[in-house]
């Protein structure tokens, strides 16, 4: 009977395309239920602060300097000593990121030297106007709770456990905040997942992966940011 | 004058009835096709989507539709109608149900009843062509005159072939009115299997695949095909005038699902009982579900097979499907002949 089947052959494609009818659909019905972002997913920016509520941005220009896509303007001022805005001499004075030319690259956070720009998992930044695609200072700030100033966020996508780990630099190279980190170095993938994952295998390092690094405070729980419909 | 208003309340409810079906068609097409790739298709407008074609065309209503500069004018504008008319020209001889019997009145169920009504779906079909061909070469523009000048040759070809399909079921039923062919598929074979003309197997398959091409439905949608020719015939046409081609695809469609069900699969005919009322609604309903069924396998077709290279197309056309019509047509010429005379040595 194989010349049977032969002849059949070409129609069985007919049976594939039936049977997938019936099969559950990978749609996912964005308004009502947003996917969790992959962990290292690059959304939108937010300038950080120190738990005690400072700016963490110095106004060192560097982020500008790297950007790829020329979207970020800084301009520095001297902290004024009675009330300074941030820790150091100098503070981020004017801020301002146009969401229309930006990349998505990171390089600026990679760029950061005290970590004061990071990248969060908020995507909905559509604008009706050109204009509004240039997000100044005020949008881009975190809130000193840690929320960041967002149209639409329902939960809170920045953890503010996360802010109280460790100096920015050193959770930048070692993930579990400890100076003693063995593993591979890399930044914060954003802000809000509080710590990395551990090193995946071979992940370009001659030594081998890490163990599971012991975070010194409890690590917040990465939340999952799957949304109630 | 009696007659006259009939005649306008049928044309209203035909006109009516298409645009209807037509834009729950394009809305079936998208969800199956949608279903059959995983997907969930439109389902934000209205219950399950069911006004998505109603928002579709809402909004090309209200898009510009822009002639190109180098257009030719008066052709390039009368393109979208010429593919509309005949399209609504073939429905009005399908007859949808049985003749309605009020009084001493019979309504039959079909706008009009040609005693050569074959011949004249095979002649608006034709005409259509003339639509795309015109709209392609009066847009000006590569894509569209390549689109076009492939409807010309594919059409004309498989047209010869349906042609040539038609011709054994005419003789089979010694008529050429769709209505007559219809109560001719009425009768039983053994009493209980209806004598529908599906026996005649090889003019089925190839009036099917030629239905295909006649629509320019996928695997035969060279004409429009989005990834080699932007589209085709109607590259250079939005707005409005892009809406109307599109009703006419879909209305052609649906045109040749039910002219394979009056012709092949027993039209109306169906089991009646009950009521009046359910006789007269039953023959509708038997119609439109085998025009459903029809239509599925047109959607099914899309979703499973890829599209046909042109030489094979023209190929299949000319060297498979006209040579085996014509061999089926001589065949059944001989079977009737001799239902009718009987054996020659007899």
């Amino acid at each position: 009977m194989s010349w049977f089947a032969d002849l059949l052959g070409p129609w069985r494609g007919f049976t594939v395309t039936f049977r997938q009818i019936f099969k559950p659909k990978v749609t996912t019905q964005y308004p009502k239920k947003k996917r969790v972002k992959p962990q290292r997913f690059h959304g939108r920016h937010v300038l950080n602060r120190y738990p005690d509520g400072m700016e963490k941005c110095i106004g060192c220009e560097l982020c500008a300097g790297v950007c790829p896509a020329r979207c970020i303007y800084v301009r520095g001022a001297d902290n004024p000593p009675d009330d300074p805005v941030s820790p150091g001499e100098r503070f981020g004075f004017v801020y301002e990121i146009n969401m229309l030319r930006c990349i998505f690259c990171a390089m600026c956070v990679e760029a950061c030297p005290t970590e004061a720009i990071t990248m969060t998992h908020l995507f909905e930044m559509s604008v009706v106007d050109r204009e509004e695609g240039i997000f100044d200072k005020d949008s881009l700030l975190v809130e000193p709770d840690g929320t960041p100033n967002h149209p639409l966020p329902t939960t809170p996508l920045i953890n503010i456990q996360e802010l109280k780990l460790g100096d920015g630099w050193m959770r930048a190279t070692s993930p579990s905040g400890r100076a003693a980190f063995e593993g591979i170095e890399a930044w914060t993938p954003s802000a809000r997942m509080g710590g990395l994952a551990p090193a995946e295998p071979g992940q370009g390092s001659s030594q081998p992966p890490a163990p599971s690094p012991q975070p010194e405070e409890p690590d917040p729980e990465p939340e999952v940011a799957e949304e109630p419909s | 004058m009696e007659d006259f208003i009939v005649a306008a309340v049928k044309v209203l409810v035909a006109f009516a009835f298409l645009l209807v079906t037509v834009m729950l068609l394009i809305w079936a097409e998208r969800r199956i096709v949608a279903f059959m790739q995983n997907r969930l298709g439109p389902n934000r407008a209205g219950p399950i989507g069911i006004l998505q074609t109603l928002a579709d065309g809402v909004k090309l209503m209200f898009k510009e539709s822009m002639t190109p500069d180098r257009a030719d004018v008066f052709l390039y504008l009368a393109a979208p109608v010429m593919a509309l008319i005949p399209a609504f020209l073939i429905f009005l001889v399908i007859p949808v149900g049985a003749p309605i019997t009020v009084g001493d009145t019979t309504y039959t169920l079909q706008v009009t009843d040609l005693n050569v009504g074959v011949l004249y779906i095979l002649a608006m079909s034709s005409v259509a062509v003339y639509a795309i061909t015109f709209a392609g070469w009066s847009s000006g523009s590569k894509y569209p005159l390549l689109g076009s000048v492939r409807a010309s040759a594919q059409m004309i070809s498989y047209e010869a072939a349906m042609g040539l399909a038609l011709v054994p079921v005419i003789m089979f039923n010694g008529s050429a009115s769709l209505a007559e062919i219809v109560d001719a598929q009425g009768a039983t074979y053994f009493g209980w299997v209806p004598a529908w003309n599906i026996v005649l197997i090889p003019s089925f398959i190839v009036f099917l695949i030629a239905a295909f091409a006649e629509t320019n439905r996928a695997p035969f949608d060279l004409v429009e095909a989005e990834q080699e020719i932007v589209g085709g015939f109607h590259t250079e046409y939005s707005g409005l005038r892009f809406a109307l081609f599109f009703l006419a695809e879909y209305i052609n469609m649906f045109n040749m699902a039910a002219l394979t069900v009056t012709l092949f699969l027993g039209g109306w005919q169906g089991p009646v009982f009950g009521p009046t009322f359910l006789v007269w609604i039953l023959p509708v309903f038997w119609f439109l579900l085998k025009t459903f069924l029809v239509i599925f396998f047109f959607i099914w077709v899309r979703g499973t097979l890829p599209r046909m290279r042109y030489d094979q197309l023209m190929a299949f056309g000319w060297k498979r499907l006209i040579p085996v019509s014509l061999a089926w047509i001589i065949l059944s010429m001989v079977a009737v002949g001799v239902r009718r005379f009987g054996l020659p040595w007899a």
